[in-house]
């Protein structure tokens, strides 16, 4: 940090303010001032984010009109979301009589599924396989593992989407779902091995390096004096790891948890492909079938529907939707970062 | 040695269990991006058609005929290059500023908090707000079909993917300005030089390892999202100029890339031609590999200048 060092160890000397030789310096830079460079660079950053704050607002406004037409009863549950949105897209011209009725219970019971399901059995992989990395791997493994994880990371949804819906929805429509288990929902829904169970399956991988990559750094952060004191204590090495190493971590466990949420929340393409795009809210009662039975999660509703943005009434209510989406991972975004600062109590830089 | 010696074999049973399944989810993970890889590229070789990548789509029904993906790699490379040229500058400038000024602190705050959000806003999201903008607003920006303004363009994607990528290149170049001691600033000070000389001179000749990391990172993310292809740059797999047949026409044009041809050729974009779409993909999980080993490739080059 700027502010201590030579200057102030020199011996004999005032310890002077470390300052840049810019006050009342003329010539050199020219035109580029201080002051100058500092309001420019200001300027830009306010620019993003006037644009980002003018995003969230105009997301709000648009979804204004859906929500105050359907108060509460917007995010429960009742009819056909299909009819109610092809009644929403060919509502009337005149802004007077745009239909707007909606209950979104479906898609939002659909996001939570898929998203919850894949957070929570990617925590788990991920916080072994980060365990794995920094205590256990030896090194070639290491070598090998660190690309896979960025890999991992990098391959895009539409590939997933892609492998999903040519190779594993086919194969668990043929092989998992047994005729009988077809007929017993068969007059609710139509079970063809696109569902949330191959959503969640294939949106785990998908967000598992996000969370391997925070918790490895954390882990990697941990004083190794705590560590090293544990196991003088005669602590086993999993133990050491668990009771240490996990402990001190666990803001950053909680961080990758949530920005790992806000990801799979805005999964869109992928689960578009291979959860079945049904509005249909499975029901965890079936048993076994819940897993089976299609879904649509909120993104992948919208991504399905952009086309008829420009009708009035149906624009509004897809960005009902997005401002659904939008305060969700806002809100998860803002906790993540926080949950991550909560580190430094330790003295630590995660 | 930093580890007592331990067998994992006198250790009690659930610690042993544990340790094991640590084992499992390290091994499973390679096991998994190995089958992605190696699944992709047995496709990619099986459908492997060099003439694909030289010739544009066209639409027909008969598979046999409906061309390659000339104009989406060129859609790809274009979006890229856009995106980035927004996204690197803007992202540099709001990490110096954050970490080198960052007064009045409440504004710093304010930005850093937007970044972050932005960096969690489904793509989506995004796509809704740029199609909306784009034609309310900046419609002379983007394609024009006889008077009916679209809000799609290359520009408007590019403009919205640079959103996606500007968190990563912030991030990156934070952590590299970071990382330089306070001391190198101080001397640069100490010779005369103005803060706004230090930073151009000293501060981001140190951070381009960092920088350069992000931006990549930044490309692989704007490589790989399909949702704002697909709304903003349109559902036309060849690219149309978007005016006069210049430059400026095609920026306004719309067009594909890999990712939005690999959608539409899949069953979920009722293309029905998987062997096209597996070939593309194989085409982009490459471009993403290579990004990727770019990555690596800078973010070893960085290692500890300064504390030597």
């Amino acid at each position: 940090m700027p502010g201590e060092g030579i200057a102030a160890r020199l011996p004999g000397r005032r310890p002077r303010q470390p300052g840049p030789a810019s006050a009342g310096a003329p010539g050199g830079t020219g035109f580029w001032t201080d002051a100058r460079v500092e309001l420019l660079l200001g300027a830009v950053a306010c620019f993003v984010l006037l644009i980002i704050l003018g995003m969230i607002g105009f997301v709000f406004s648009k979804a204004l009109p859906s929500f105050t037409h359907n108060g509460l009863a917007w995010f429960g549950s009742g009819g056909d979301l299909d009819l109610q949105l092809e009644d929403i897209f060919s509502s009337p011209s005149n802004p007077a009589d745009y239909v707007y009725s909606l209950r979104a219970w479906p898609l939002l019971w659909g996001t939570f599924v898929v998203t919850a399901g894949a957070v929570a059995i990617g925590l788990v992989f991920a916080l072994f396989s980060a365990i794995f990395i920094v205590e256990f791997a030896p090194r070639q493994v290491n070598r090998v593992l660190e690309p896979v994880v960025r890999l991992l990371a990098a391959v895009p949804s539409v590939i997933y989407g892609l492998i999903g819906i040519l190779v594993i929805v086919p194969w668990v429509g043929e092989h998992l779902i047994s005729l009988d288990r077809k007929e017993s929902v068969a007059n609710l829904v139509q079970l063809d091995g696109a569902s949330i169970g191959v959503g969640i399956l294939i949106l785990t991988v998908m967000i598992v390096p996000i969370m391997i990559a925070i918790v490895v750094d954390a882990l990697r952060a941990v004083p190794r004096g705590w560590i090293e004191g544990a196991s003088a204590l005669g602590a086993n090495r999993w133990r050491v790891t668990w009771t240490i190493a996990v402990r001190t971590a666990r803001p950053a466990i909680v961080a990758a948890a949530v920005l790992a949420t806000a990801r799979a929340l805005g999964e869109a393409i992928m689960l578009s492909m291979v959860a079945g795009s049904a509005s249909f809210a499975p029901n965890p009662i079936d048993g076994i079938t819940f897993i089976f039975e299609p879904t649509r999660p909120l993104a992948s509703a919208l991504v399905e529907n952009v086309e008829g943005l420009s009708v009035v009434p149906f624009g509004q209510t897809l960005f009902a939707f997005a401002a659904v989406l939008l305060v969700s991972s806002m809100f998860l975004s803002l906790a993540g970062f926080v949950a991550k600062q909560s580190m430094r109590k330790y003295g630590i830089r995660p | 040695m930093t580890k007592p010696i331990d067998s994992v074999s006198s250790w009690p049973l659930r610690d042993r269990v544990a340790f094991y399944a640590a084992w499992a989810a390290g091994i499973a993970l390679i096991v998994i991006a190995g089958a992605i890889v190696v699944y992709m590229a047995f496709r990619g070789a099986q459908y492997f058609d060099f003439g694909l990548l030289l010739e544009s789509p066209s639409s027909s029904l008969n598979q046999a005929q409906s061309g390659g993906f000339k104009d989406p790699i060129i859609g790809t490379a274009l979006l890229l290059v856009m995106s980035t040229a927004i996204a690197a500058p803007l992202g540099v400038v709001i990490a110096v500023w954050l970490t080198e000024y960052g007064r009045p602190t409440g504004l710093a705050r304010a930005v850093e908090s937007a970044v972050e959000v932005v960096a969690g806003t489904p793509s989506i999201v995004l796509a809704m707000f740029g199609l909306i903008l784009f034609q309310e607003w900046f419609g002379f920006l983007t394609f024009d079909a006889e008077g009916a303004v679209l809000g799609r363009s290359f520009i408007a994607a590019a403009s919205m993917m640079s959103l996606i990528a500007l968190p990563l290149v912030v991030g990156a170049t934070r952590e590299a300005l970071n990382s330089i001691p306070g001391h190198v600033r101080e001397a640069s000070y100490a010779l005369g030089k103005t803060k706004a000389a230090t930073i151009r001179r000293v501060l981001l000749p140190a951070a381009r390892p960092g920088i350069g990391t992000g931006t990549a990172l930044g490309m692989g993310r704007v490589a790989g999202d399909t949702a704002i292809v697909v709304v903003l740059l349109g559902a036309t797999l060849q690219i149309q100029n978007g005016a006069d047949g210049s430059v400026f026409g095609l920026f306004r044009g719309t067009g594909s890339t890999l990712t939005s041809y690999v959608y539409y050729n899949s069953p979920a974009g009722e293309g029905l031609a998987p062997e096209k779409a597996y070939f593309a993909a194989f085409v982009l999980l490459l471009v993403v590999i290579v990004l990727n080993f770019v990555v690596t490739r800078i973010a070893r080059g960085k290692e500890e200048l300064w504390t030597r």
